[in-house]
């Protein structure tokens, strides 16, 4: 069974339907991006698959060992966020803190998770650092060393790379491919940005209206004549 | 007689003890909230309970309560889970609702204190003005106001040393606790009981118009100096404590209201935590 199914999956505001039918499947290892203009629903679905929010109509279903609790998220940036006064690995650590169970405090193997996780990101040499501090691009990695301490199977990600230089999102989306492969940790990615869609994606999932498409990049980029939208 | 000998001689009196341990629990409970009430931008919240409170003890001394916590404490708590409770998205509205309600309890409890002066006290102005600015209640207060003080005061330091870690997250990121199966409501929620009986424990200290510097001032000044948040809860809990003991030992000196002066002397410590910033190179 997949790792997260939707059927029929209708989301709105309030009363409002914004869209409809929207049906999709994935699979541990999948690399999907959910794609649609502003106002579209991308980040209420986001939201729902998340359990943050519930859809209007339809079901989510979670499968293949995978619990709603276990996704990992990389949220858009607050300014209460970005001066925040709290070191690197107080906030990567705080990814740690679906795994404590009842117990009040940090043990030895969360530290462990966390630092694995700044490993993995590069970000060991500023674990002491302060987070305002930082670069756009850096603080990012922190957000997703944490995202990373909460899950050993998907992250989703909203809209990670926006306002961070070309050269720090190169980095970033290089990073996530990384994850995906390698860790074979499933990404959900929502987002604008299809050239990167077109590069890394292995389905997309196109929300808009009338017309919510669901299938793998090539189908896409055949369909649309390479024109995407 | 020097300084120091009045000192002792004012510490032989079981009373000012009293009012200097109750102080500076008051304050250390004060600022260990307010790094997240601070940091969570939730200050206004806090203002606004005070006032809310105060509008609860004027119906409660009207009605001549023997204890007025029992109608002030339920009331301010649920108060606090109301405006806690309503979620990011009526943030606009929220910020409206507590300016109605702060202002409003405001005006209502004075005007009911004026039209119903409690049987036990003639002077309206007089209890206006203590329970607006701190009274000197503080300093008659009786041993078992010291110990619900000194209970309340452990049950909201164990909360916050426990839920240490929980707290960060929450105050940090929200949405991303919730979706990683955090109960971020509740903790919401808890946290806005335990502000609702800091606000109303400190009330007798500085009274109910400058709570807020008690919660606000201390996390301000030691944002200034340190930069991760452990650092920040414990320097703010050191500032906090040490702003009110020597607030009130200069109160005693002088003879001046002691939560006016315990609130001048968080204000002059953050203005010397800017310039220590500063020199240092920190924002």
């Amino acid at each position: 069974m997949a790792q997260i199914q939707g059927i029929d999956v209708s989301l709105g505001y309030e009363k409002r339907i914004v869209a409809n039918n929207i049906n999709f499947e994935i699979n541990q290892g999948d690399y999907l991006y959910i794609v649609g203009e502003n106002g579209s629903g991308k980040s209420t679905l986001m939201k729902c698959i998340l359990g943050l929010e519930k859809a209007v109509g339809g079901s989510i279903k979670y499968g293949d060992g995978l619990r709603q609790k276990e996704i990992g998220y990389l949220p858009q940036q607050s300014n209460i966020q970005r001066d925040f006064p709290a070191t690197v690995q107080e906030i990567v650590l705080s990814g740690c803190l679906n795994r404590l169970g009842w117990k009040p405090f940090f043990g030895k193997k969360e530290k462990e998770i966390a630092k694995e996780a700044m490993r993995k990101l590069e970000i060991s040499d500023l674990a002491m650092r302060s987070y305002p501090e930082l670069s756009g691009g850096q603080q990012q990695r922190v957000l997703l060393a944490r995202a990373l301490c909460a899950t050993s199977k998907m992250l989703i990600l909203d809209e990670p790379v926006t306002g961070l230089d070309p050269y720090a999102q190169e980095q970033l989306y290089a990073m996530i491919y990384k994850i995906n492969k390698e860790e074979k940790i499933t990404i959900i990615m929502v987002s604008h940005d299809m050239e990167a869609a077109k590069m890394y994606a292995s389905h997309i999932l196109h929300i808009g209206g009338e017309k919510c498409v669901f299938c793998t990049k090539q189908e896409f980029i055949k369909e649309n004549g390479g024109c995407l939208f | 007689m020097s300084v120091l000998e009045m000192y002792v001689n004012y510490l032989s009196h079981s009373l000012v003890r009293n009012a200097i341990i109750v102080g500076v629990l008051i304050a250390l409970c004060s600022s260990l909230l307010g790094t997240t009430i601070v940091l969570k931008r939730l200050s206004f919240i806090g203002d606004g309970l005070s006032h809310v409170a105060f509008g609860a003890l004027a119906v409660a001394m009207c009605f001549s309560f023997t204890n007025n916590m029992l109608i002030v404490l339920p009331v301010t708590i649920l108060v606090a889970i109301i405006l806690m409770g309503s979620n990011d998205k009526s943030k606009v509205k929220g910020d409206a609702a507590i300016a109605v309600l702060s202002v409003g309890a405001l005006a209502v409890g004075y005007l009911v204190l004026n039209l119903f002066p409690g049987k036990n006290s003639g002077n309206v102005a007089g209890d206006v003005c203590s329970s607006l600015f701190g009274s000197t209640s503080i300093l008659t207060l009786g041993g078992e106001d010291v110990w619900i003080c000194i209970v309340l005061s452990l049950v909201v330091i164990m909360f916050f040393v426990v839920l240490y870690h929980r707290i960060f997250a929450v105050t940090f990121d929200e949405n991303f606790a919730a979706a990683t199966g955090i109960k971020s409501k509740l903790y919401r929620y808890l946290l806005a009981i335990i502000i609702a009986v800091v606000i109303v424990l400190s009330m007798q200290l500085v009274g109910s118009l400058l709570i807020s510097a008690l919660i606000v001032f201390p996390v301000l000044s030691a944002e200034r100096i340190v930069r991760s948040f452990f650092s920040v809860v414990i320097a703010s809990a050191i500032i906090g404590s040490l702003c009110a003991f020597a607030g009130i030992m200069l109160s005693i000196l002088w003879s001046t209201p002691i939560g006016a002066t315990v609130v001048c002397v968080n204000i002059i410590v953050f203005i010397l935590c800017i310039l220590l910033g500063k020199i240092f190179g920190r924002k």
